[in-house]
């Protein structure tokens, strides 16, 4: 016999579908089936499930190999890094709960640390640009329920956000939207043509790199002023004509992805795209959404918002939040050498960041903190392994347009495996018992190692 | 529990009546007795001034459209962060939008003790709830919107109030909701489309009700429940030179009601930041003040709180379920627009705002606000606000009280304003003499806002079985003293005790104190057409599941206090 | 006027914080005062005399006081932030957040600066004989009121974002520009006399671009409205001018619109060749750059 729970919500993407139904084993072990998700978010549970899964804390060696420890040893060892680093980077904390990244907060707060999310290689350019230019934007269901033109810029929902179309842009039926896709107009805008482009009724395909210039032809074109033959690969009449659609709508949403976000320009792209869409609340309604990656990524945005004020990138150090993209980002600091210690929890920087910044984790004292073992645990001092976020435990996290929504937890973790929150709040007290003993401002052990 | 006793301040208590005798306060178990042993701890408060714990009853502090705020603004915590002030405490930040940290170390050292959140979005009440949870000291509730959700609006187009109230009792308990919110009834659904309602007829695209049918069907449906509070209304047309005439028809549309309640609350229509809402003119050249007229209708309708929402001259950030409004203001001042526009329910809008003496609308919306409290006759129903943050943040409400409880320094700022001649001419608050008294002070700030609330039984007084939220400040009532010297009094209370805890001394904070989330859990018979209806609205419209929309467990509210009302029949 | 020179003794582990350093900071102190003014390095905080030599005394204001510092200050922020008077002169390269807010006075740097150079500027004079980082004269983020007064030179080139947020004061660029400059300016000019990129003037609502060399790309929001003679460090160019963005809100003044306005330097057909020839090249160089080393890009 197997038991099905419903409603659960799925930790991959930041579109947090929360309809899964999923099949588990009566001792509630195991996951037999999972109903509703994509490929990619079926793939997250049942990938919980692997015989071969890491499921205790495990140390690096001098020769590169590693050894089991207990977890109260990675708790000392993650403490008195920390605490003997001057500016520790605590980075990720996107592919966890809100539970976590409070906890983690606290112990940036005791150490002075840096505390960085995944937005910095992500959306932080769109942060940047909200914080510019504002951003007029609405829940996913706003736009079930009334949009009519859909427009979407540098992303690729059919492959990285697979049931956004279905379940909130292009096909669902909403209370004024009863006619589904047919009564939406799709425009897609990349240099590449992108299964998502092949369904546009409107596909511009522009040159790499010159999306500041085609959304400030769209400005120019909406103001009713007078164009260049070509701007950016595209003719001017379809430039005109895009601007007519996105004008006559009732209710208008661009959503944009890394295309726009992460190339030349970043967050101006994402600027002149925002301040699109709000010179089209002059003729109509009109929104725009980040199609934001990790599941919890805006979450992370959230708590720190609440607590210190930024979305990201914000640095402790000196006691009180600061911020500063450019400077008090994860990359930057790393390239800069303005950091003594690593601690990466709910993210894989191995694997997203640039090479140059990943060598420079390797050689500082550094933990990482995942259910997984990814290429940012082959390089760090420690690996502690915890339970699945949304599989095996729950907490709360946020959704692409902000929506909280408590995940659940499905089955229960291998036995002894601690939750990144019980792993966080040790090490915070830890911390707590540590500093009690070496009073503040005492000289440090850790010096930055020589790159 | 320890004992406290806070000797020989001047202690002024409306709810006892006391006007600044010579009293000792007593405190046990978290709350106020009538006596102590001799072991308790006792505090001199001689030539200090004694009152309860204050109340605010509207602020934006936690939530959704708070936090957009914060992260958008980086620029209003430039050189304003601090770090932590006292072993045990967090790290704050912010100036027109604190971090929650500082939201409640700022409040707490004010001398308030219970702070309601004053609009939050269903959907989104998880994130208010997370924010109250890491906003220390302070006791809060939170209002859910409900003059544009889609329920409502189809309930009362057919007159259902059985079925509103039934469904409100359902989402005060799904949000963890404290009371019926109304912002721009109809006017925020007609911005889904860009639109707006600028007056209580105005019609709501497509759902066929007006504003009018909304408010009045809303005062049938809470009375009908008999919630602590009554509906807290922001009424259509805020902002606007001649909305007065909105104001009044809004007024009006409480006359005839009755409160029904067992919490002692007498009104039927809470309206908010009125400040917003009493101009005259009919652009912004020939704007005025209307707060006498405003005032005169106030004065006479004692089914009618309001509080003020004073500009206090500050850069800060406006925030409100008002969507269309923001939209306006945007193409006002250029600066950076947020909106977000929350499925089924309600939306939102941010501009920063700059309200500089020098530009003559910001003065005169100065004056109005101070007026329409040198003008109220009862000051158990008008209450102090600046509608944080948007007509300034809420810690310069030491300032107002400086500008209400002092001609001199209120005649000096007006008298040095830029266009000095031009605001004295559209206003009246030159020619004002009163001089708010410190007990006036406690009666709109403490038991006042208490009442208005439903909880006068708990809050703002200092008779024997109420909580024990006690603050003492370093100002002696029977000597004269300086505009400057209150402003610093109520700036850093010497003593602050809430639920019997010292949490604020000499201005500091020395504790996080024992905060409780306070909401309304209203029982009505069962009513399976509104489940139909609800389970029917998420299927199709929602983009979550019903399953997934309830607030619970101890992460959101580690600390809950339910009060009960019970509307079954 | 008196003289204080800091020379720095030890290079910074981690990126050392100096606000302390400059006239306002020093002015009216003793030299045993100055040693014992805070520095930050992460968490830790250290005394200025820890890591500085210190010379000479400053004079009793600001105004009356010279700073000179001394030493590899590429890991040194904030030297010159917020001064207000007087004269200061940092011998070497510089970290972020030379001469940010700063309100008056002289500030010389002798070699390059890293980014953030002069955010958020009220009045006085920035001297960068080297190169600046990105962000020149720009608005600390989020802020619409970027630099409002003052002048900016840098002999060198500057990098993005050079004016960002723009609203008065005068930057001098002598070499060449990366993309975004005066991105949202309101006011001022910036002038560059090398090449800019793309993006140049980008949803710019008023003030002035003078560009001597080429731009790479114009955007699509600018439209050429006659020539026009323009004075640039006294040396006369006849030049194009565009109004723009067109994209963009203007204000009205008498009823006529105020465009930002953007002046290119009209080129002799030599010019034209060499320029093109120069494009060329640096297109080579930036294809043979992409193969031999990985890139390496700050995350913004």
């Amino acid at each position: 016999m197997a038991k099905t729970v419903t409603d659960v919500i799925c930790p991959f993407c930041g579109t947090l579908c929360d309809d899964l139904e999923i099949q588990v084993s009566d001792d509630g072990t195991r996951i037999l089936e999972v109903y509703n998700a994509c490929a990619i978010g079926a793939e997250k549970f049942l990938h919980s499930q692997s015989k071969d899964r890491v499921t205790r804390p495990r140390m690096q060696q001098e020769d590169g190999s590693y050894k089991e420890v207990s977890y109260d040893e990675a708790i000392e060892y993650t403490a008195r890094m920390l605490v003997n680093a001057k500016k520790p980077l605590m980075y990720g904390w996107s592919s966890t709960s809100c539970e976590a990244q409070s906890i983690g907060h606290e112990i940036a707060e005791a150490v002075g640390g840096i505390v960085d999310n995944t937005a910095t290689v992500c959306h932080g350019s769109s942060l940047i640009a909200i914080q510019d230019v504002g951003i007029p934007s609405c829940t996913l269901g706003e736009i079930k329920n009334r949009a009519d033109v859909v427009v979407f810029w540098g992303c690729n929902p059919s492959h990285a956000h697979p049931r956004h179309l279905s379940r909130y842009s292009i096909f669902p039926r909403g209370f004024f939207t009863g006619k589904g896709h047919k009564g939406r107009k799709m425009i897609v805008v990349d240099p590449r043509n992108t299964d998502t482009m092949k369904m546009a009724d409107v596909g511009l395909q522009l040159e790499q790199g010159r999306d500041y210039e085609l959304l400030s032809a769209l400005r120019v074109a909406f103001r009713d002023e007078e164009l260049p033959d070509v701007v950016a690969g595209i003719r001017k009449e379809k430039i005109y004509e895009a601007a007519e659609i996105m004008k006559n709508a009732r209710f208008g949403v661009i959503f944009f992805g890394m295309g726009v976000t992460q190339s030349l320009g970043k967050n101006h792209n994402i600027d002149i795209a925002i301040m699109v869409t709000k010179d089209l609340n002059e003729f109509t309604k009109f929104s725009i959404i980040a199609m934001r990656g990790h599941y919890n990524v805006t979450g992370s945005g959230a708590v720190l918002g609440w607590q210190f004020g930024y979305p990201f990138a914000t640095d402790l150090s000196r006691g009180f939040a600061r911020y500063n993209p450019g400077e008090t980002t994860a990359n930057d600091l790393l390239r800069r050498d303005e950091c003594d210690a690593v601690f990466v929890l709910g993210s894989d920087p191995g694997a997203h960041f640039p090479i140059s910044s990943v060598k420079k984790i390797a050689r500082l004292p550094s933990v990482a903190v995942d259910p997984h073992i990814t290429p940012t645990t082959e390089i760090s001092k420690l690996h502690v392994p915890v339970a699945f976020v949304g599989v095996e435990v729950g907490g709360c996290c946020y959704r692409m347009d902000n929506v909280p929504i408590e995940s659940r937890k499905v089955v229960d973790p291998p036995e002894g495996m601690m939750t990144d929150t019980e792993f966080l709040t040790r090490v915070r007290d830890r911390v707590a018992e540590l500093k009690a003993q070496a009073p503040v401002g005492a000289p440090s052990a850790a010096e930055p190692q020589e790159a | 529990m320890a004992e406290i006793l806070i000797k020989n301040g001047f202690v002024f208590d409306p709810v006892t009546g006391v006007k600044g005798d010579k009293k000792d306060i007593a405190i046990r178990d978290g709350k106020i007795v009538d006596s102590v042993s001799s072991s308790a701890k006792v505090y001199d408060a001689s030539g200090k001034t004694v009152m309860a714990g204050a109340v605010e009853i509207h602020a934006h502090v936690a939530g959704p459209k708070v936090n957009e705020g914060r992260n958008y603004r980086p620029e209003d915590k430039l050189f304003v962060n601090r770090a932590a002030e006292s072993k045990g405490t967090r790290t704050t930040g912010g100036f027109s939008i604190p971090t929650t940290f500082k939201t409640g170390y700022s409040y707490a050292k004010m001398g308030y003790t219970v702070v309601m959140e004053a609009a939050m979005p269903p959907l989104y009440a998880r994130h208010v709830h997370e924010e109250i949870r890491d906003t220390p000291i302070v006791d809060e509730g939170a209002f859910p919107v409900f003059g544009n959700n889609w329920f409502v609006l189809e309930y009362l187009k057919n007159n259902e109030v059985e079925n509103t109230a039934a469904y409100i009792s359902w989402l005060l308990r799904a949000s963890k909701g404290y009371a019926v919110k109304i912002v721009n009834p109809g006017g925020t659904e007609a911005w889904g489309w860009g639109l707006n309602c600028l007056s209580v007829n105005d019609p709501v695209p497509y759902f066929d009700i007006t504003p009018a049918q909304i408010v009045k069907g809303l005062i049938e449906a809470n009375e009908y429940l008999g919630l602590p509070h009554s509906i807290h209304i922001h009424a259509n047309n805020l902002g606007n030179p001649g909305n007065f005439s909105t104001t009044l028809d809004t007024f009006r549309l409480a006359e005839g009601y009755r409160a029904n309640n067992r919490f002692g609350r007498e009104q039927t229509m809470h309206h908010t930041h009125v400040q917003f809402h009493a101009y005259g003119g009919d652009s912004w050249l020939n704007f005025e003040s209307k707060a006498p007229e405003i005032m005169d209708y106030v004065n006479s309708h004692p089914n009618l709180t309001i509080d003020t929402g004073n500009v206090t001259l500050d850069e800060t950030t406006t925030m409100t379920a008002d969507g269309p409004f923001e939209h306006h203001l945007t193409e006002l001042n250029h600066l950076k627009w947020a909106n977000v526009d929350v499925e089924l329910e309600t939306a939102a809008g941010i501009v920063p705002y700059v309200y500089s003496p020098n530009v003559k609308v910001c003065a005169i919306q100065w004056a109005i606000g101070l007026e329409l409290a040198l003008l109220a006759r009862d000051p158990m129903r008008c209450f102090i606000t600046t509608d944080h943050p948007n007509a300034g943040p809420f810690t310069r409400y030491p300032r107002i009280i400086k500008w209400l409880m002092s001609k001199a320094s209120r005649d000096e700022r007006l008298n040095t304003f830029k266009h000095a001649d031009k605001v004295i001419s559209a206003t009246n608050v030159g020619g004002m003499d009163r001089e708010i008294t410190f007990y006036e002070i406690a009666q709109m700030t403490r038991a006042g806002p208490a009442k208005a609330l439903g909880l006068s039984a708990m809050y703002g007084g200092l008779a024997p079985g109420m909580d024990a939220d006690v603050v003492v400040y370093d100002i002696n009532p029977e000597t004269s003293f300086s505009g400057e010297e209150i402003e610093r009094a109520f700036s850093a209370a010497s003593l602050v005790v809430k639920t019997g805890v010292p949490v604020v001394e000499d201005g500091r904070v020395i504790n996080n104190g024992n905060k409780r989330t306070l909401w309304v859990d209203a029982k009505v018979n069962e009513n399976a057409q509104v489940m139909r209806d609800v389970e029917e609205k998420f299927l199709k419209f929602y983009s979550v599941n019903l399953n997934n929309y309830e607030v619970q467990g101890h992460h959101y509210i580690p600390n809950p206090f339910a009060i009960e009302v019970d509307a079954t029949q | 006027m008196e003289t204080v020179t800091l020379t720095l003794k030890t290079t910074p582990t981690l990126m050392l914080e100096a606000e302390a350093i400059s006239p306002d900071g020093l002015a009216g102190k003793t030299p045993d005062q100055i040693r014992a003014l805070p520095v930050y390095m992460g968490r830790e905080t250290y005394t200025l005399g820890e890591y500085f030599d210190v010379s000479g005394s400053p004079g009793s204001t600001a105004a009356e006081t010279k700073v000179v510092v001394k030493g590899d200050l590429s890991r040194v922020k904030y030297l010159g932030s917020k001064m207000s008077a007087g004269e200061m002169v940092i011998e070497g390269n510089a970290d972020m957040y030379v001469g940010a807010w700063m309100s008056g006075g002289r500030l010389t740097v002798k070699g390059s600066v890293d980014d953030f150079a002069g955010t958020g500027m009220k009045g006085g004079e920035l001297l960068i004989e080297g190169n600046a980082g990105n962000y020149l004269g720009s608005a600390y983020r989020g802020d619409w009121r970027g630099m409002q007064g003052g002048l900016i030179r840098v002999k060198g080139n500057a990098g993005s974002d050079t004016g960002y947020f723009m609203n008065g004061g005068t930057i001098i660029v002598e070499g060449n520009v990366d993309v975004h400059v005066g991105t949202h300016a309101e006011g001022g000019t910036i002038v560059i006399k090398g090449n800019a990129k793309s993006r140049l003037g980008g949803q710019m609502v008023e003030g002035t671009i003078i560009l001597l060399g080429t731009v790479d790309v114009m955007m699509p929001g600018f439209k050429y409205v006659g020539d026009e003679e323009v004075d640039v460090d006294g040396q006369k160019f006849l030049m194009s001018a565009y109004i723009g963005d067109l994209g963009e809100r203007h204000r009205k003044r008498k009823g006529a619109t105020i465009y930002g306005r953007l002046l290119i330097r009209k080129p002799a057909p030599a010019d034209i060749a060499a320029s093109r020839e120069a494009r060329l090249a640096r297109a080579r160089e930036a294809k043979k750059a992409r193969f031999i080393a990985p890139e390496e890009t700050a995350s913004a």
